[in-house]
């Protein structure tokens, strides 16, 4: 009997959203979802297999979108459909500043790398709160975009899809390259790795200039979508927890994780946000997953999930010889 | 026979110890070379310092007439030079045969690890056969955390050897190890010379060393201090006092085995 794959049930179901779902309210959570889940996806394309957990993730999704919204304004780009070619090339100017803070920050480890992240994100965020070319605190306003009513939202949808989708596969295909094996590697022991030809310093730095491209990406759409951006919600330190928040609670360094964690966290967040107009009533909730996640599954979903139904099948067939176990968090598919 | 592998007065010092204090080694092509000492006697330093994971503060590591003082681990593996942790280092959270392709890419650009698979056919026959080597095949795809430590003992040789280097540097290959698998393990060793590989190995078990090791060098306080077949080093009184010196009750068992077996 041959299983219809995960992915292509998943395609299909989210090609076909918003030709049901028309409400403007919905597709704009839809939009949201996928955008958070591109940037889990890629965040977990290093970050989940490498090991290094980087909490500097809004710096790219900041450079995406101001370099949206200085290049169309400054080109007077009409606002409409060809803004859509500035996408990849705010994920190009996120990925080359990608290079030299990570060559910094990749020198140090663990805590001393997550805090090095974290101080690289404030660093920018001051920058654009205070530099003129951002606008500052005002931020920045993009060309209006002339679709009307329900139209709106779809092209932005299709175009977040498209992305997501790329993100996917690139995080799809570095887990199935030598590459990927290396990050992997490198996770459970560096000093090891190197010791057995690895090059480290630069397979380090590629997975963390390519993570970096799909979030500008992202952030470049979030700046066309919106029409506005600030500062503070560009560069937004919540921002930079919640997708690592997302790839944990899915499962870290899973392919199907960060995909599993950003489309609860985020739709749920952008419903209560929107239903009971309370802006923080989703840190609760948040709040109360984690708790339920770090005490019941530690390891994300994904991985429980697996793990539960690989019991229950081993249960049926009572079989006997070595099971495989599921490659937990790092060989989960 | 030649010279493989040579270190030249090598010195290290961690604040005012003295870990290595002006120490040579020589490794012949096609030999099985043992170091032994007493604990902190500075053998797993020198094993740091010739793979390159400690910076010598003097002296030279020559290798196959190259000189790799100071060069970058991943350097010093891809000419050729294997080694192995005294505390076993797997990669925990893969697969035992993909720890096997960690190190087959021995002298690959980075950049081609992006564009290529995680192993050809021939990579992973190639590592499969080692695994069979080892004994490890029918666990190939278990994930490699799930290994007992001996398995793991046998898991780090397998990937070792899988890139095919030509000195292979042991760090206490039987340490922890029970006595049907302390023998395994030296019989793969034997096989392995034939074959042609040289070894280098730092080991705490005399029965172990004396019978497998061709050259026996024994190191104190951070210096060589006896080099000789295993016959000789184990008659010589300066190793006797090294042993005893030390003053630790490990120590003395040591002696009785050296002395009786």
């Amino acid at each position: 009997m041959k299983q219809t794959p995960w992915w292509v049930l998943a395609i299909v179901v989210f090609t076909l959203f918003p030709l049901v779902v028309t409400n403007p309210f919905w597709t704009t959570i839809a939009i949201f979802t996928l955008i958070y889940m591109g940037c889990a996806t890629s965040w977990n394309m290093f970050s989940g297999y490498s090991g290094y957990v980087s909490l500097g993730t809004a710096i790219f999704y900041g450079c995406g979108a101001y370099t949206m919204a200085l290049i169309s304004i400054h080109s007077h780009m009409p606002g409409g459909a060809e803004q859509f070619l500035l996408v990849p090339v705010g994920g190009l100017v996120s990925m080359v500043i990608a290079v030299p803070l990570g060559a910094v920050a990749l020198r140090v480890r663990r805590h001393t790398f997550v805090v090095i992240t974290i101080a690289f994100f404030f660093v920018f965020q001051l920058a654009a709160i205070n530099a003129n070319f951002t606008g500052g605190p005002a931020g920045l306003s993009l060309q209006l975009i002339g679709w009307q009513g329900n139209s709106y939202n779809t092209p932005f949808y299709y175009v977040a899809l498209a992305i997501l989708v790329f993100a996917v596969v690139l995080s799809a295909l570095v887990r199935r390259s030598r590459f990927g094996l290396q990050l992997l590697a490198i996770r459970d022991d560096e000093d090891r790795a190197l010791g057995l030809g690895v090059k480290v310093k630069a397979v380090k730095l590629t997975g963390y200039t390519l993570s970096a491209f799909t979030v500008g990406m992202m952030g470049a759409l979030y700046a066309m979508f919106l029409g506005q951006i600030y500062p503070q919600f560009v560069f937004d330190p919540v921002f930079d927890v919640t997708v690592a928040l997302m790839a944990f609670l899915g499962g870290f360094g899973t392919l199907l994780g960060p995909l599993v964690g950003g489309l609860i966290l985020e739709s749920s967040q952008q419903w209560l946000t929107a239903t009971y107009s309370n802006g923080s009533l989703y840190l609760i909730l948040f709040g109360a997953l984690f708790l339920v996640v770090v005490l019941f599954m530690p390891q994300g979903i994904v991985v429980k999930v697996k793990d539960m139904w690989m019991k229950r099948s081993l249960k049926a067939s009572d079989d006997s010889s070595i099971p495989t176990p599921a490659t937990v968090t790092g060989g989960a598919k | 026979m030649t010279t493989l592998l040579e270190a030249k007065d090598v010195s290290r010092a961690f604040g005012g110890l003295k870990a290595l204090a002006g120490c040579s080694l020589n490794v012949e092509r096609g030999s099985i070379t043992g170091l032994i000492g007493p604990n902190g006697s500075g053998k797993t330093t020198l094993f740091n310092v010739i793979t390159g994971y400690i910076k010598a503060d003097s002296g030279s590591v020559t290798f196959d007439g190259k000189d790799i003082t100071n060069a970058r681990p991943n350097a010093v593996f891809a000419l050729g030079i294997g080694r192995t942790f005294q505390m076993t280092r797997i990669f925990s959270r893969i697969s035992v045969v993909e720890n096997m392709l960690v190190a087959t890419q021995r002298d690959e650009s980075w950049l081609r690890g992006l564009t290529r698979s995680k192993s050809s056919k021939s990579e992973l026959d190639n590592a499969m056969e080692w695994l069979d080597f080892v004994g490890l095949a029918r666990l190939a795809n278990l994930q490699a955390g799930s290994l007992s430590y001996g398995q793991r003992k046998l898991l780090e040789l397998a990937y070792v050897l899988v890139a095919d280097p030509d000195v292979i540097l042991l760090d206490e290959p039987a340490g922890g190890v029970n006595l049907t698998l302390i023998n395994e393990i030296g019989e793969r060793i034997r096989t392995l010379n034939k074959s042609g590989k040289t070894f280098l190995i730092v080991e705490h078990n005399m029965e172990f060393v004396m019978n497998l090791c061709d050259t026996v060098t024994v190191m104190h306080q951070g210096r060589n201090l006896v080099t000789g077949q295993p016959e000789e080093v184990r008659a010589n009184p300066l190793v006797l006092d090294a042993y005893l010196g030390g003053g630790d009750d490990d120590d003395e068992e040591v002696i009785e085995e050296m002395t009786n077996g």
